[in-house]
């Protein structure tokens, strides 16, 4: 009996050094980099908080901003031509179709930032500063009468936001297939 | 040959699908049994010109027949406001097998097409790991990778059903934002191994490297399972079109999720709310309420021949043909009508019948000269049977068109015109 422990332990012993030695052997090519690195590399700004740059701005400070960069799509005041280009108004409750832009339907002001930095404006994404992507997010969000004309718009204020259809989302991402 | 007595297997002219065996009979078109003589026929046999002169020689990539070069892909206008972004659409209705050429894999950009160097590309996977990594390109390629054969389709497509109209559309303008390929890569799971994944990381987020820095993000759970950095695509580096140097690949999933152009992986507690997962690829339903994160592609079958704007030159038999998807499994059975959906019959399954890929189904049809709607259902290998318009639209309506696999109807008339309609 003794023996046939013996036996079995050293079985399992060989049989564990050689995943030991199988996972050595794997290719493990990956460069060790820290957080830091990853500064201006990184644009995820999420609905925690985590992600976003210091710094903020107003919708006063925005104006100008949305003038020179994003008007020429948008609107100078948010109503675009059509599509994506429409950005300010409708209203989810509507009788017809409802008007779906970032007031009317937009669950989380997180991805309004999130969005701007990294892909407007459309011509030349990832040119405005921070700052300036506070700004503008703050202009968005006023002419959506989301926040305040001088609300500073930062970190902390931007995710304390709650948008108007923040409730209207039902989450499906449980369901992984059919 | 005599006309055989052949089996009905379902109204308006299905016939068995053991009769084109029986006949040693494939490919499309009429395979009725001609009874003109050649040469009464008035065909030409003299030795063709082709057959008196050396062609070309070799060369460095391939290129269709110039009688065939017409079949491409198709896509908009580009758009002042939207530099870059749009899709074009595989020629469905040309195409045959399971396989779609790389060239006519169909495309879906948010900001152009980057041309990227792989040098200077670099895949970052940071956030909820025990050490952040980077690697490079050259590396990437040393790494063991596995080979899967997967559709890819646009949660947009076929949207345009649902809205009505398009009655001159064709399997590509109506259904051509789907595609499917051999893709070959690393599993996902032996690079954030190699990062080491920390319990509390739930979901990753993934982004591309194109001037959107496209982000979606994807639950923890399936990225572990069989998502693939693909890098390549039917056998050669996937094309800049299709994310070249690499591309996150997301079997059986919404194709936006498949991030292009690849360069970071961050590993997070909750979705990063990416505008591409809130904004746009939800779903807003009756009551105005939203679907968020629809992930797998419905299960889903389209007739490709005879389809949309192709015309039938005479009765006789023809050989319905198009294909089959679901995003939760493999294809068990594909069902075809002619007779808009009042009796079905069992297509035969042509070539590959794999998991979440496209899979070939044909059925010959003997078509009278009168009128037909001819219609396809899919079952998939867990038993979702493939719906009707009329209940994708009582279930979600038209509000959103994304993530539609309603039944396709094509009408035949007494001319043999095909044409787009709704039963």
């Amino acid at each position: 009996m003794y023996k046939e422990v013996v036996i079995i332990f050293f079985a399992i012993c060989v049989a564990l050094s050689t995943l030991v030695v199988n996972s050595q052997e794997r290719v493990r090519l990956g460069t060790p980099i820290t957080e830091a690195d990853l500064e201006g590399f990184d644009l995820i700004a999420e609905p925690s908080g985590t992600g976003f740059p210091p710094g903020g701005g107003t919708a006063r400070q925005g104006k100008e901003v949305y003038d020179i960069n994003c008007a020429v799509c948008h609107g100078a005041d948010g109503e675009g031509t059509s599509g994506n280009t429409i950005i300010v108004g409708g209203d989810m409750q509507s009788e017809g179709p409802p008007l779906r832009t970032v007031g009317s339907y937009w669950p989380y002001a997180s991805t309004v930032f999130d969005f701007i930095r990294r892909a407007m404006p459309a011509t030349a994404p990832k040119s405005l500063t921070n700052e300036q992507a506070y700004q503008v997010t703050a202009y968005v969000l006023f002419m959506n009468e989301i926040i305040g004309e001088d609300t500073e718009l930062n970190a902390d204020t931007l995710i304390a936001i709650e948008m108007p259809n923040a409730n209207g989302f039902i989450d499906r991402s449980h369901i992984h297939s059919n | 040959m005599p006309h055989k007595i052949y089996d009905k297997v379902a109204g308006n002219g299905l016939i068995s699908r053991r009769y084109l065996l029986s006949i040693g009979a494939t490919g499309i078109g009429a395979v009725a049994s001609s009874t003109v003589l050649g040469a009464d026929a008035g065909i030409n046999f003299e030795i063709p010109s082709w057959s008196r002169t050396p062609g070309p020689g070799a060369s460095a990539y391939g290129a269709p027949s110039r009688h065939t070069q017409h079949f491409q892909r198709t896509h908009g206008a580009p758009n002042a406001t939207y530099p870059g972004g749009g899709s074009s659409r595989s020629p469905l209705q040309h195409l045959q097998g399971s396989i779609t050429p790389n060239s006519l894999h169909f495309e879906r950009h948010h900001a152009g097409i980057p041309d990227i160097d792989p040098s200077g590309h670099h895949l970052v996977i940071n956030g909820l790991v025990r050490q952040p990594l980077v690697f490079n390109y050259e590396d990437l390629l040393k790494y063991e990778m596995i080979s899967r054969v997967y559709f890819l389709e646009c949660a947009g497509n076929s949207g345009a059903l649902l809205r009505g109209g398009n009655e001159d559309g064709t399997a590509q303008s109506l259904h051509g934002l789907v595609s499917c390929a051999e893709w070959t890569g690393i599993p996902l799971s032996a690079l954030l191994d190699e990062a080491g994944v920390l319990p509390e990381a739930k979901w990753l987020a993934a982004v591309g490297a194109d001037a959107a820095s496209m982000g979606r993000s994807i639950p923890i759970d399936k990225a572990i399972d069989d998502v693939i950095i693909a890098l390549f695509q039917n056998g050669e580096p996937v094309m800049p079109g299709q994310g070249f140097p690499m591309r996150l690949f997301v079997p059986g999933w919404e194709g936006n999720i498949s991030v292009k152009w690849l360069t970071q992986i961050k590993l997070t507690r909750e979705a990063a709310q990416f505008r591409d997962e809130t904004s746009k690829y939800s779903d807003t339903l009756h009551d105005r309420s939203s679907y968020q994160f629809t992930f797998p592609m419905g299960t889903k079958s389209l007739i490709t021949s005879p389809s949309g704007q192709m015309s039938l030159d005479r009765p006789g038999i023809y050989q319905v043909t198009g294909v089959a998807w679901s995003g939760s499994g493999s294809i068990r059975r594909v069902e075809v009508s002619a007779d808009g959906g009042q009796t079905w019959a069992d297509a035969a399954i042509q070539g590959l019948q794999l998991d979440k890929a496209l899979t070939r189904f044909t059925i010959p049809w003997a078509w009278d000269g009168g009128s037909a709607v001819l219609q396809s259902r899919a079952i998939d290998s867990l038993g979702n049977v493939q719906p009707t318009r009329d209940a994708i639209l009582a279930e979600r309506g038209n509000i959103s068109t994304y993530h539609n696999h309603c039944i396709q109807s094509w009408s035949v008339n007494s001319f043999g015109e095909v044409s787009n309609v709704y039963v």
